[in-house]
Formats: structure tokens, sequence, C-alpha cells
């Protein structure tokens, strides 16, 4: 039994924990809410298991490192990390619901590790630039960060459900909503699924649609329903407060996932900034959330405009983590087919 | 100049001071470095003009180097933005830091009994003894959380009030100086620092190295040799070692001596040395083997560039000219070769393709003997980044201050507390309030929790 087989079973752990969860939360069966914890509580045990037998491997193959070197290591540590804020929020919010938004993006982020051909699970050796003590300091603040704002994208997600469709009253945006979210998902599907924009349009189209007519169909749904469904939810004002809460941990730990990943470059490369790709989109993400901050504290923005960009930032996160690939650049050891 | 000018004078100051003073242009600012900054991630930057002329097509070419997207983030418009940013941070600072200061930098700080009553976190509840003993008893509770403490005669009773993590509040300037500081080290780095590069091969030295986007050449005032440079595989075939051994040597002199490999430079009089790159060079000596095809005898013979070689049996002379990476055979590309002539003693010269792939490939010349490069020692060269930035502790200055700075600001807040005792005749009433600049949701509990422990030392008695 090596990592990569329990790792693969973790996958089917966090999906079982995931639908529980969400099984919990819409047929409200406390049972399953609590079922949904302890599977969770194994995959997380069972995740970190896997994270140490990995290490152990790599030492008896004679090229020991830490398990944060590729694409699938920091996919399978992404998930670890959202799972452990996840359960760590449920206990401080004792709600449940949460969970059927945050334990489906560790399940996705492990069935990806899984399934995407070009992932290799199998343990390599280290290439020279790596070779660092800079970085285990690196990987893991920056992937606590994003782990943090996936998080707090969850959230948000949830508070502009619990919070309903608002009524837009310039015309422009009814259509610049749908247009924003079919380009994104057309980027992502080109980022993460497949290699060309016409299989993206393929993929994209579809999951629009199919996102558009759950909006409808919410939005015909008796009111008895909807409500029961929503009054599961935690308060507006506390799906706030936690979003923004996470938004700042994560925040914190991206400008120390940057500083170390600055001073690392500063002495495998010689200068602590170049404007590589990866480099200027972590600092997009890091403008973002600045500018999520500011527009809280200083200008008091609250609710559906902080909610909208937590989402714009996560956006921005999952490109500096898989768009970059597409890019020309010198972070190229996190690429697909390595 | 009349009075009238200067007041005008001032107000345009004022109205410039306000306009920085917005937070409303920092939000503006971010997103648009934001939004901007994605530009140079889709087009790869400081590339050959060829290679844009290229891809963009005249038209565009032109209106991009305009804009200066090819080097967009040393552009006039984004180092603008960035200024703009910088001058926007400090204006709203020192805006805003003079009202902070006097909320810190006080003796004795204002309390303001009114305002506690009307928290919503207040909690209350009733005690039956004097109000007068609860001093006593819970004195000593808030002195062990609360840093400033002191106990005020009220209309009705008293108050005991406390609080901590003032100069948190300072936080949010250390973040904002921290953003300045990493501007003027980065001004410092590009003024007085340098960044080139520089190949050495094996065995030789270099005085100057050549500076990056530009077309001279920097001199070390010392030299650097490279003794020597390996470079190691795994099994898998990806690399696992780059490793070039340096000298540097002043007057003829070696002064020092250090391996270096990635992540691990060499640094000599503030210049650093890393290991970037590497490449072969074409062999200084190869061994040549001359076949006979009369005898098929083999005579092997060491060979440089531009020595003759006189070959046995009386077949003439041999001179190896020069090397080619990319030899030509018939429109085919047959790799690395040294091109060499071979003079018969009675004949005409004839030119002699070695490809270092084949070694019979001149058989096919079908001559009295046929010539092969039998060994060869591959030679490399150290590709080395060379770079000077006295800029750099400010900058690492400060990512420190950064990090502390924002912690300060987002994970600790300045907490105050007050006990509003109340008597009641031989009773007395006792409301637990409290406030802090953030974090109210986490207060509102801190608040619970003090007045169930306050209330908890009356039962206990």
């Amino acid at each position: 039994m090596n990592s990569s087989f329990v790792l693969s079973i973790i996958t089917f752990v966090y999906g079982l924990a995931g639908f529980l969860y969400i099984f919990g939360w819409v047929f409200k069966k406390p049972t399953a809410g609590q079922l949904a914890t302890w599977v969770a509580v194994v995959g997380w045990i069972g995740n970190t298991a896997g994270i140490i037998m990995r290490w152990v491997e790599s030492y008896r193959m004679g090229i020991g490192h830490a398990p944060f070197s590729n694409l699938y290591e920091s996919l399978v540590f992404f998930a670890w990390t959202i799972s452990l804020i996840y359960l760590v929020i449920e206990r401080k919010a004792s709600n449940r619901t949460i969970g059927a938004f945050t334990m489906p993006i560790a399940f996705l982020a492990m069935a990806y590790a899984s399934l995407k051909s070009g992932i290799t699970p199998e343990i390599q050796p280290l290439i020279p630039a790596l070779k660092s003590n800079w970085l285990i300091a690196h990987v893991i603040t920056c992937f606590i960060g994003y782990a943090a704002f996936a998080t707090a994208f969850g959230i948000s997600a949830m508070y502009l459900i619990k919070q309903g469709r608002d009524e837009e009253k310039t015309a422009w945006l009814n259509f610049a909503k749908p247009l924003t979210l079919f380009v994104f998902v057309l980027l992502f599907s080109r980022v993460l699924l497949v290699g060309n924009w016409a299989m993206s349009v393929i993929i994209a189209l579809p999951i629009c649609l199919v996102f558009y007519i759950i909006v409808f169909f919410a939005s015909r749904m008796p009111a008895e329903i909807k409500r029961r469904l929503l009054v599961m939810f935690p308060e507006p004002a506390i799906l706030d407060e936690l979003g923004y809460q996470m938004t700042l941990f994560g925040f914190l730990f991206l400008s120390v996932g940057i500083i170390s990943g600055a001073v690392w470059a500063n002495s495998a490369w010689g200068r602590y900034w170049g404007w590589d790709p990866k480099e200027t989109w972590s600092l997009i993400t890091w403008f973002v959330y600045a500018t999520l901050l500011h527009a809280r504290l200083m200008r008091g923005w609250r609710g559906r405009r902080i909610a909208y960009l937590s989402l714009v930032g996560f956006a921005a996160v999952l490109f500096t983590y898989f768009g970059v690939n597409l890019l020309p650049g010198l972070h190229s050891y996190g690429n697909l087919g390595q | 100049m009349s009075s009238k000018e200067i007041t005008s004078d001032l107000s345009v100051i004022d109205r410039l001071w306000k306009s920085f003073a917005s937070v409303k242009l920092t939000i503006v600012l971010l997103l648009t470095l934001a939004a901007t900054s994605i530009i140079g991630t889709l087009i790869p930057q400081n590339e050959a003009p060829m290679d844009y002329l290229e891809t963009f097509g005249a038209f565009l070419y032109r209106i991009f180097s305009l804009l200066g997207l090819f080097d967009m983030y040393h552009s006039w418009w984004f180092r603008a933005l960035i200024l703009l940013l910088v001058v926007n941070i400090v204006v709203c600072s020192i805006d805003r830091l003079q009202a902070t200061w006097k909320i810190i930098f006080v003796r004795h700080p204002r309390f303001n009994l009114a305002r506690y009553r009307q928290f919503k976190n207040r909690t209350e509840y009733n005690h039956d003894g004097a109000a007068d003993q609860l001093i006593a008893l819970y004195e000593p509770v808030v002195a062990r959380r609360y840093r400033y403490h002191r106990t005020i005669e009220t209309a009705e009773g008293f108050a005991i009030y406390g609080e901590r993590g003032r100069w948190t509040r300072l936080g949010v300037y250390v973040v904002h100086f921290s953003v300045v500081l990493l501007l003027i080290g980065g001004l410092i780095g590009s003024i007085f620092g340098f960044d080139g590069f520089v190949n050495i091969a094996e065995g030789e030295s270099a005085r100057a190295i050549q500076l990056r986007n530009s077309s001279e050449k920097f001199q070390l005032g010392f030299e650097i040799r490279c003794d020597d440079f390996n470079v190691v595989f795994y099994d898998t075939g990806a690399p696992k070692e780059f490793r070039s051994s340096l000298t540097i040597l002043k007057q003829g002199k070696a002064v020092m001596q250090k391996d270096i490999i990635v992540n691990d430079p060499l640094q000599y009089e503030g210049i650093s040395f890393f290991q970037s790159s590497y490449g072969s060079l074409p062999p200084n000596e190869v061994i040549l083997n001359f076949t006979s095809a009369t005898t098929g005898m083999v005579y092997s013979k060491k060979a440089a560039i531009n020595a003759p070689i006189v070959i046995p049996e009386d077949l003439g002379t041999f001179m190896l000219q020069r090397y080619t990476r990319q030899a030509d055979f018939r429109g085919h590309n047959i790799g690395e070769a040294f091109i060499g002539v071979l003079t018969p003693l009675n004949g005409s010269a004839v030119e002699i393709t070695l490809p270092l792939k084949f070694p019979s490939f001149d058989k096919m010349r079908k001559g009295k003997m046929f010539v092969a490069i039998a060994d060869f020692v591959p030679r490399y060269y150290t590709g080395l980044q060379v770079s000077r930035d006295p800029g750099v502790w400010v900058v690492y200055s400060g990512f420190i201050l950064m990090i502390i700075g924002i912690y300060l600001t987002f994970f600790m807040s300045h907490q105050q507390i007050c006990i509003d005792i109340v008597r009641h005749g031989k009773k007395s009433r006792i409301g637990v309030s409290g406030t802090s600049n953030k974090h109210k949701l986490g207060m509102h509990k801190k608040v619970t929790k003090l007045s169930e422990r306050l209330a908890g030392l009356i039962n206990k008695e």
C-alpha cells in the first residue's frame, strides 16, 4: 500500500463527506451532518497519513524531499488545508451547512489530482532550483493562503445564495453577469480541463446553462421550501463576518507566501522580484484582496459587494495556481505534464 | 505676492492633499494595477523586437511598443501608477495618523461612561451585597487582563475601566510604511545596483560582465575564473545538480574559491554570482583516427584547430579548420561537426566534414584514407547571473515590517471594557460592556465570558 493509493481513497472519502453535508442540509437530516463530520475527520487523518507516507517513501527512494514539489503534491496539500480550515470553522461556528460548500472543493482538488491526465502521482526527484530550505516555507504559506481564500469563496457563495437574487436596476448588468460567468468558466475549462479553446466552449456552455437552470428553478421554488433550505445557513451577518475573517487569514498567509518566495528567488536567481507571470499573478491576487480589505474597512462595504470581490479574488487565486501554466515563466515545475 | 494669491495657492495644495487622502483613489489604483498587470503576463516581456513583429504584425507592434507593453512593468505609465499609489498611501497615512496619535499617546485615556451603557453587548446582573466590596474583588480580574486600568467614582457608584492593545492601532501605518520601504529599496537597487550575466568557459576567466537589457559591459574590478563545471542527472534524465567551481582573482592572486550550485551563490565585494545556465563548447582538442585504405593501418593523432598534422604513409597533411554546431550534408542537418582540410602530397586540397555523431562518415568519400573523430573531451561553459543590489536590505526590512504590520492590523485590536457598578441601597447592579476597534463579534463573546466570570466570583463567596 503506497501513498498514492491511500490518497486516491481519500478522494472518495472527501467526496462522501461532501455528499453527506449536502444531503444533511437539503433533507434536514442532522444525523447525516454528524456522520459527514466524522467522515471528513477520517478523510483528513487519512490525508495527513498520505502526505507523511509520501515523505517517507521519497526518502526510501533515496531522493528524499518534502512532498510539496509538484502539482500533484500541491493539490493534495491544498485539499488537506481546506479540510482542516473547514473542520475548525465547523467547530467554531457550529454550523454544518458550510461543509456543503467547502468540502466539495477539497474533493474536487483531490479528484483533479488523481484523474487529470498529465498529473503524475509518482514521486519525482527535486530539480536544482527547488533544492532549498525555502521550499517548505514558501509552499506551505502559499497554500494555507489559497485554502483560506477557497473557504472564503464557499462562504461568500453561501452569502449570495442566502440573500437571494438582487434585482438589477441597471439593464446592462443583467447581460454582463452571465457573460462574466461564461468568460470565467471558459477560461477555467481551458486552463484546467482541455487543451484547446473550441473544446472549452463546448464544456463551458452547458456548465453555464446548468447554472442558470438551477438559478431559474431556485427562483420558482415555493417560498416554503426555499425558506426551509436557507434557514439552515448561518445568519447573513455571520456569513459576512466569517468570509471576512477567512479573507484576513488568507491575506496574511498570501503575503508571507509572496515574501518567502521573493527571498527565495533572491537566493536562487539574484533578484527578489522579476515580474515572472506567477509572481505577477500572485501580486494581482494580493491587489484584489487588498482592495476588498480597504473597501470594507475604510469605505464600509459589506455583504454582496464584498462577496462578489471575494469571488473575483478566488478566480485570481485559481489563475495564479493553474492558469500560469499556460503562460511562459520560471515556475514551470508546477506545470501539468510534470 | 499679495496675500490673496497665497490663500488660493494653499487651497490648491489643500485640494490636492484631499484628493490624495481619498480611499476611493486607493481602490481605483489597486484595481487598475491589478487589471493592467495582467497584460504583461499575456505578452512575453523583453523579447527580441523581431519576434514581436512576427507575432503581432507591424500595426499592433507599433501601438504596443508605443505603450511600452514589451517591458510594461518598467514603462512610464506603470511606474506612474505605482508612484501614485505610494503617494496615496503616504498622504492617507499622514492624514489619519494625527487622529490615531492622539488616541494612542495619552497618559489617561478618556473614559465616557454613558457610551459604555449604550453598547449592545452590555450584560447586567444583580448583587445582594454592597457595591464597595466589589472593588477589591474585581480590580485584580481586570488588572490581569487589561494592561491599563483604573477605577472611577461615578454618580451612582463606581466603574472599573480597562483597556489594552492601544498601540495596535499603529499596525496599519506599519504596513503602509513597509510598502514605502519596498519602493525605496527597489529604487536604490535600480539606481545603485546592476543586473547582468556572463558565460565563462571551463578554465577561462572574465573581468567584465554583460549588463541585462543594455549593450554595455560592466567591469568587475576583479577576475572570476571557472575552474570546472559539472552537471549531474538523475536516472530519469532530469537534472540533479549544476555545479561551478569558481575562483576570484585579484591582481592574478586567488583570493576566494567556492563551488556554487543553484540556491547557493558566491558573494564577493557585494556582487553575487548565481548558477543560472550552462552550455557545451566545441572541444579544444580531438583524437583523430586516420585509417589508410591501402594498408588498413590506423594512426591516432591529437589535433587542435589550425595545427597541421602530417599523416604517415606520405598521405599528406591534415588541419582542423573550424567547428560548427550544425553541419550540412545534402540539405540534412547532421549536427555538431569539425571541418578540416586534407592536402595530399600531390593533388588539390579537399574539405572534409567530421561529424561528432557519425565517426565513419568520411568513409563515404572513398579516399586513400578516411578520417574519423575517435575521442574528445566535452567542454562546458557556465552561465552566471551576476547582480549587485544594495537596496535588498531595505526591501527585506520592508518584508518583515509588512508581516508584523498585517498581523497587528488584522489579528490584534484595541480593546476597552467597563464594569459599571451601581448602588441600589444595600444591593448593587453590575453592568459589563466593552468595545474593540475590530472584531466586534469576538469582543461580544469576550464581554459575555468576562461577565460570567465576574458573576461567578460573587456566587463563590
